[in-house]
């Protein structure tokens, strides 16, 4: 029988955990104020494949991860640009993004590298396997600081909730937006960066593997806040962790364990949630809802 | 003059598409012109460009139009990945149990069945059973909505992730054939097979694997249609999806019009499943699916949500996807990923636009939406 509840487990959830974490808290910015974001999976991939990228050209994993965290803005502008500027709806822009991120990377690749299936590997030491994990931990109490202790929290809360309200009281409603989506790339391209120079050493076409979608759940899960967030992406990463070690192992029986059926626990738990019979999750008032100011 | 108005914006969008898609072309060193020759070129030789085209467009046209369904009831269905994967699943399935015995990849007898029904049973039977599934795998995000409110967007998309791990395991656990190493299921009985269109067709090699299922994306396009103008239900999907709160004043029940429309939606993604199972495939092949759940959205909204749209996007898309592989091949650079840009630069093009007219611009579709 192997042993279920090791320290490599653990260092395994947090390994899984930490690009749904960086992912979700961007997510947090965004939806808590009022712009549903999708689109995540996608700005990971933009995050994953400049900051592979860079890194091979320069050699350096640090203007990588700030390279990652551009260009996940850059493209978190075009849906915040789509969404704000011209009203599009949130949940068919972000889709258009995702579907974007998966053409473009492998595009550009094939331009860079003539390779699009991935870019070269990036040597042991140019790597950052520890730095993200640790930046993904501290920002959960700054985020929680930043919501709930700063003007520029309160101002993006009242953004979401009550946008007429937020703009009677003079906040620029389309500006805090603006800052909430691209800070949101900003996240996500980092926990994009984690990927591809933190827990392998090169990016390959759709890394993600669906990692944005889950971390979406997660922000639902933990209920659009800070800490609850943290521990939802724990425990999806928990239950990844254990399918990962799970895989080809069999019971004393000789059967396979159906790893498939721990993989699904996340996604099932964040219906039931949804669903409202465990807690109430509540979204943020004014989420999907473009602002217009009246005349 | 209607009908132009209609056409005009999806040509604006791709147009734009194109010309935005070119700027990536020029930044990688390739020449636009040379690149979207061969997109689109190869799309129109006869026999083998328009047999793949068509044949690429098939589960582009049952995908759009569920998305389209779902649409014009207010509701963003992204789940016609899920359903689809669950319905060709539960077509192979039927195949499988009431196919009798069957012969696998090495040539050895395989009877995983129950009983050995005539093709005459076997295929509406296996036709039904993908329309039930993908019917019953759309109707819980429905459901769920209805009842609970929560938002269809992220049910579908868990749901999507559920199918896929519960159909992976299925094939993988009990209908493997022993020693395969590839996750698929074993032959279907060679009774549920449909006909390709060049077995009747002159001058269509049956090497195309375009098929019956063409023809039934055709029937099916009529049929919604008719639904959604023509029938009772329809008009309450409609009004529903235009002011659920008027549709409710006017004693519309907008819960289980959600219902209906997610199951309608699902049944329709469900049909992917028959142009790969009993039309291409002869079995379950995991992972078969290339995007199609996702770009029927595309396809819906260039389409406008009209079934004569939607069949026109799909086969825009197919000519796309058919033409990636020569560009792959014959361009100094660019790769079969332009057609993912391209497309979703008509998706963003199309989307912004929907805020100024259209079902859900005027009466803003997802008002209520909570992600």
């Amino acid at each position: 029988m192997i042993e279920l509840f090791s320290l490599s487990l653990l260092y395994s959830t947090i390994r899984l955990a930490t690009p749904l974490l960086l992912a979700a808290l961007g997510g947090l910015f965004s939806e808590r104020a009022g712009v549903i974001n999708i689109a995540l999976e996608g700005l990971m991939l933009a995050g994953a494949f400049t900051a592979a990228a860079v890194t091979h050209f320069t050699g350096s994993p640090w203007a990588g991860l700030l390279a990652g965290i551009a260009a996940g803005a850059l493209v978190a502008g075009i849906h915040a640009l789509a969404t704000i500027r011209f009203r599009a709806d949130q949940v068919v822009s972000g889709t258009a993004i995702n579907i974007l991120m998966l053409g473009v990377p492998p595009f550009l690749s094939g331009a860079l590298f003539l390779s699009s299936g991935s870019t070269p590997q990036i040597p042991q030491g140019h790597l950052l396997p520890n730095a993200p994990i640790i930046i993904a931990v501290l920002l959960v109490p700054l985020t929680w600081y930043v919501l709930y202790r700063t003007p520029f929290g309160l101002r993006l809360r009242a953004v979401g909730e009550k946008p007429e309200a937020a703009d009677a009281a003079g906040i620029g409603v389309n500006r805090m937006r603006y800052t909430a989506v691209l800070l949101s790339g900003a996240l996500a391209g980092i926990g994009g960066a984690y990927l591809s120079i933190g827990q392998s050493s090169l990016f390959t076409r759709n890394m993600t593997s669906g990692r944005g979608f889950i971390a979406l759940a997660a922000l639902i899960f933990g209920k659009w806040r800070p800490v609850q967030t943290m521990l939802a992406c724990l425990l999806f990463g928990f239950a990844e962790a254990v399918a990962i070690q799970l895989q080809g192992v069999r019971l004393p029986s000789g059967e396979e364990i159906p790893v498939q059926f721990i993989q699904i626990v996340p996604y099932v738990l964040t219906i039931v949630v949804l669903a409202g019979f465990i807690g109430h999750s509540r979204a943020p008032r004014a989420l999907g809802i473009p602002y217009q100011k009246e005349r | 003059m209607k009908l132009l108005r209609e056409l005009a914006f999806p040509l604006v969008a791709v147009a734009a598409a194109f010309v935005i898609g070119s700027i990536f072309v020029l930044a990688i060193g390739d020449i636009p012109v040379q690149t979207y020759r061969l997109l689109i070129g190869s799309a129109l030789s006869w026999p083998d460009g328009i047999g793949y085209t068509v044949f690429y467009a098939t589960p582009l046209i049952f995908t759009g139009l569920a998305v389209a369904v779902a649409f014009r009831c207010g509701l963003l269905n992204i789940g016609a990945e899920g359903q689809l994967y669950v319905a060709a699943f539960a077509c192979a399935w039927v195949g499988i149990k009431f196919g009798g015995t069957v012969i696998d990849s090495f040539g050895k007898p395989l009877d995983y069945s129950w009983a050995n029904l005539p093709g005459v049973l076997l295929v509406p039977l296996c036709i039904l059973a993908a329309i039930a599934a993908g019917a019953v795998w759309g109707a819980i995000p429905g459901f769920l909505k209805a009842r609970f409110g929560s938002h269809e967007v992220i049910n579908t998309i868990m749901l999507n992730f559920i199918a896929i791990a519960l159909t992976s395991y299925f094939t993988q656990y009990f209908y493997k054939a022993p020693g395969d190493p590839i996750l698929q299921t074993v032959p279907i009985g060679e009774q549920a097979h449909i006909a390709r269109l060049g077995s009747f067709l002159p001058g269509l090699p049956a090497r195309i694997p375009v098929n019956v299922a063409f023809l039934l994306a055709l029937v099916a396009a009529a049929l919604v249609y008719v639904f959604l103008w023509r029938t009772k239900w329809g008009y309450e999907i409609r009004a529903t999806g235009a002011s659920p709160t008027a549709a409710e004043y006017g004693g519309i029940s907008t819960r289980r019009q959600i219902v209906l429309a997610m199951a309608v939606s699902g049944g329709l993604a469900g049909m992917v499943g028959v142009n790969e199972v009993l039309g291409y495939r002869g079995r379950y092949y995991e992972g078969f699916s290339d995007n199609y759940g996702f770009t029927g959205i595309a396809v819906a909204l260039l389409g406008r949500n009209h079934p004569v749209g939607v069949v026109l996007a799909a086969l825009l898309f197919a000519v796309l996807q058919r033409g990636s592989i020569p560009v792959d091949a014959f361009t100094e650079h660019v790769t079969k990923d332009i057609v993912q840009i391209l497309q979703a630069i008509i998706i963003l093009f199309v989307a912004a636009e929907t805020l100024f007219r259209g079902p859900f611009g005027r009466f803003g579709m997802m008002k209520r939406a909570k992600v």
